[in-house]
């Protein structure tokens, strides 16, 4: 630890921190530009100029490490102005255009020109200007603002892991881009709105849309993956605005994924907007009464058995618990939350978690990835095994399709689940990584055990992971990968087949006469029978809710308040910002309405007893945002009465921007479809 | 500078002198090292294009088969080559005229050879080609040869001395094909002093 005075304030830091870090420490503020906690140091901006005792001249203070006994002082003459004609160099070529520019209001270089600029301009000679550049349909570039403080260019090489920001030319043609146009290609690329300081990269969708004063801003969760991303939703009036990722050190840290961030238009298309009956085989609308008593009807005419409901990918677990609970009413066992037909192992909770947490991955020294694809089904979990992968000494091997970019390098062990065997008896090289290793662990993707012999992909993967070294009494490195928000707080709540339970593939083989719905959108609704009838509650008139009887309309995750566990089950809460359109309530409140309309009314009627019961039937409910402590302790894992097939495993998520009902009614991802999706999938639409 | 406006050509490969220099030059470093022979084989590139289509340039495959050799991101390549004023990112003519036009060159007459590679040479100014293809001009800083200020450098060579006239025989030679001998117009050794040798002579007078 070094002993450093900073304007008087004696502070104490580790030896090797900036002296930037140092002021930090001491509460002092410190401009910046070019600096970014996350991101290497580049020291180029010279805005954080601070003196320091015996130093002839002031100093960056990023990029100057502190000193024991070392004197600092943050606001003396000297520095205000140094900073004054940094600040005068950096307002020589950037426009005053601040009127028009998107970043105005949280702009870095706006506000501290409050602090250090002049009241004029003594530059008189012509201004540069940079071409626009076009990198793709989230960003929007306005080069002329640009400062060259890099933090892009270090973004996409250090965090995003896809190096194609550069910058090219010299001096005063410096330019920032990618030389040879082209749209960036990580789906991280959003932070870099968030990262620029000035208005030279700002959200396309966004542009000229509202002013930061103007918004209203609600805390929320993104469910779009299963990372749980901390959000903020910006709103106006009824309308969701943009989405920014907030800080949450154990989760996102302060990044969010494109899919999530962008995705949000899709709220406002194709919504339900009020109930819908099928009646002589056309959909008419409804009124809540008249839904209500054809379901009703239906439900007291189908013997308990016959009556199923499945649980989706974006439901929340209140209305879960709530379907739960009058499924249990009418006496039916028939619940499945697994939409893809994933053979996830309900019996212990760590059977299906990610067990090792994010930021637990910073811990571990050795990973397998088993038929997942990090990148695309949890882009920001992927950004941590990066940063843990950049750290060096920390082998990454890959069970999977070949020629997958991961963002780091990770050998490619093979295709199928053969590698899993190889692996158990040894006679793979990989398996001596992993004894090898202190703290080995393993990502097992929620596709590779989606298919028929996923059970058993599932306990091999299991007994790999015991047979490795990763299920130790303070380690726990078994890790299932999930896609959504909703997957896990379905499975937390068991609502999975009960004792003589029918699951998914059973009640779509005619097990039911009466199917309901929740949020479910995760399979072909051709493989529900004809004669099955259908209750859909949702929000997006997507596949299912055509194939649908009834349609009861639901809430977005913007549009209610509700509780999502991720895919390392830790619930948070996130916020109703905007209501639901038209006559669609909160999900749970239509299933409570429901309940007292045919006489089973659930034992809750507000938020606060649903969540106590919710905290009552699974503990994850009770520490919201933390994760229990992990760790193994007892060996045994799943069962599977068959055995590993030879097919390779198939990865789930092929279009990243289209893989959920709101993106898929999205604009703006429709047209990232359109650039970067899989070509096929062009062909087909 | 986004993507260039002149034609690109389609395919980029190193011949086998090319990859002869290019086996020494990655010897130099170190396995997980081998980004730092980014330079080294830019130039192998642009000699390599001035060799084969007499114009010594770097086009954009071959920055690209560069970044795939020595396992970096194809940016990063641009963004060396596009930084050195050394490496030429569009064709250029047969010759490259580097004219130095810092002080001392310019106080000794590099106006005069300016004026020399106009009319010569036949370009209309720094940055021009000639309509032949035979030169092209550009004005670089000190080339650091002061002493025998003003200096041109063609190609790799230093020519130094020159006037208007020595400028224009010069590159009336190139244009024959011939390559002169670089070093001084006026004959002096290295950076000896003009004329005759006034100091230790060795006829004893001082």
């Amino acid at each position: 630890m070094a002993k450093v005075t900073i304007d008087g304030i004696e502070v104490k830091v580790p030896n090797g921190s900036s002296v930037l870090q140092a002021c930090e420490a001491a509460g002092k503020e410190i401009p910046r530009f070019c600096y970014h906690e996350r991101l290497s140091v580049a020291g180029n901006c010279r805005m954080c100029l601070v003196e320091v005792e015996k130093a002839p001249k002031p100093v960056a203070s990023c990029a100057y490490p502190v000193m024991d006994g070392m004197k600092v002082f943050t606001d003396t003459p000297v520095v205000r102005n140094a900073r004054r004609g940094v600040m005068e160099f950096l307002l020589i070529n950037h426009p005053l255009d601040c009127p028009i520019c998107d970043q105005g209001g949280e702009c870095d270089l706006q506000d501290q020109a409050y602090a250090y600029g002049h009241d004029k301009s003594r530059y008189g000679e012509a201004k540069r200007a940079v071409k626009d550049k076009n990198i793709g349909p989230l960003i929007k570039t306005v080069m002329t603002r640009c400062i060259q403080c890099t933090r892009c260019v270090r973004f996409a090489a250090e965090v995003a892991g896809t190096p194609e920001l550069g910058g090219t030319n010299r001096g005063e043609s410096m330019e920032i881009g990618t030389y040879v146009e082209k749209a960036l290609t990580s789906e991280l690329s959003g932070n870099l709105i968030d990262i620029c300081p000035v208005g030279a990269l700002t959200s396309r969708p966004y542009a000229f849309v509202s002013r930061p004063w103007e918004l209203r801003k609600t805390d929320g969760i993104d469910v779009l993956d299963a990372v749980g991303a901390n959000i903020r939703i910006d709103t106006r009036g009824p309308e969701v605005l943009r989405i920014l990722p907030r800080i949450n050190e154990a989760v996102n840290e302060e990044w969010m994924a494109d899919r999530g961030r962008f995705s949000f238009d899709g709220l406002k298309r194709r919504r339900l907007d009020r109930p819908w009956l099928r009646k002589d085989g056309r959909m008419v609308a409804a009124s809540w009464a008249e839904a209500f008593g054809v379901i009703a009807d239906k439900l007291s005419k189908t013997s308990a058995d016959r009556i199923g409901a499945v649980a989706g990918s974006l439901a929340d677990a209140e209305s879960v618990l709530a379907l739960k609970d009058l499924m249990a009413a009418y006496g039916s066992a028939n619940l499945d939350c697994r939409e893809d037909g994933a053979a996830i192992d309900g019996a212990r909770p760590d059977f299906y978690r990610f067990n090792t947490t994010i930021a637990g991955i910073e811990d571990a020294d050795a990973l397998l990835i088993i038929g997942a694809e990090p990148r695309k089904e949890a882009p920001v979990l992927n950004a941590r095994i990066r940063k843990r992968w950049a750290q060096g000494r920390f082998p990454v091997g890959f069970i999977g399709p070949a020629g997958i970019d991961l963002t780091y390098s990770a050998q490619h062990l093979g295709e199928g689940p053969v590698v899993i065997s190889a692996l158990l008896d040894g006679s793979h090289p990989f398996a001596a990584t992993l004894k090898a290793a202190q703290k080995p662990m393993l990502i097992l993707g929620r596709g590779a055990i989606a298919r028929a012999d996923g059970a058993a992909v599932l306990a091999a993967a299991w007994r790999l992971a015991a047979e490795a070294g990763m299920l130790k009494p303070d380690w726990h490195g078994f890790n299932l990968l999930h896609h959504f928000g909703g997957q896990v707080g379905s499975l937390e709540l068991g609502f999975l087949p009960g004792q003589g339970g029918k699951d998914l593939a059973a009640m779509l083989g005619g097990g039911v006469d009466a199917l309901w719905l929740l949020n479910a959108d995760g399979f072909d609704p051709a493989r529900i029978p004809a004669s099955t009838f259908v209750i859909y509650q949702g929000h997006h008139g997507d596949a299912m809710a055509a194939r649908a009887d009834v349609l009861l309309p639901g809430a977005a995750y913007t549009e209610k308040d509700a509780t999502w566990v991720n895919t390392e089950g830790r619930a948070q809460r996130s916020y109703r910002a905007i209501h639901p359109p038209g006559e669609a309530r909160e999900d749970w409140r239509i299933i409570r309405a429901f309940s007292e309309g045919v006489g089973k009314t659930l034992a809750y009627n507000d938020l606060d007893a649903l969540r106590a019961r919710l905290a009552s039937i699974s503990p994850v409910f009770a520490r919201i945002g933390e994760v229990a402590a992990s760790g193994c302790a007892d060996l045994a894992g799943p069962q599977a009465a068959m055995a590993m097939e030879a097919a390779p495993f198939r990865l789930p998520i092929t279009d990243y921007h289209r893989a959920d009902v709101i993106s898929r009614a999205s604009d703006v991802m429709a047209e990232c479809a359109s650039v970067y999706g899989p070509q096929q999938a062009l062909a087909a639409e | 500078m986004s993507a260039p406006a002149h034609k690109e050509p389609h395919s980029f490969g190193f011949d086998a002198e090319s990859e002869a220099k290019i086996a020494t030059i990655l010897k130099r470093y170190p396995e997980s090292k081998q980004a730092s022979a980014v330079i080294p084989l830019l130039y192998v590139a642009q000699r390599q294009m001035g060799r084969l289509t007499g114009s010594a340039w770097v086009p954009r495959v071959a920055m690209d088969v560069i970044a795939d050799r020595l396992s970096m991101p194809p940016i990063r390549v641009y963004e060396v080559a596009t930084f050195y004023f050394m490496f030429n990112m569009q064709p250029i003519g047969r010759h490259h005229l580097q004219l130095c036009g810092t002080t001392p060159c310019m106080l000794r007459g590099s106006d005069d050879v300016l004026r020399a590679c106009k009319d010569a040479g036949g370009v209309k100014g720094v940055g021009d080609t000639s309509a032949d293809g035979m030169f092209t001009l550009t004005e670089v800083e000190c080339l650091g040869a002061c002493v025998n200020a003003p200096i041109l450098q063609i190609d790799d060579d230093y020519y130094e001395d020159l006037s208007y006239e020595s400028t224009v025989k010069l590159l009336e030679a190139f244009k024959r094909g011939e390559r002169p001998k670089p070093g001084s117009a006026i004959g002096r050794m290295a950076s000896a002093p003009a004329g005759e040798q006034t100091v230790l002579t060795g006829r004893g007078d001082e």
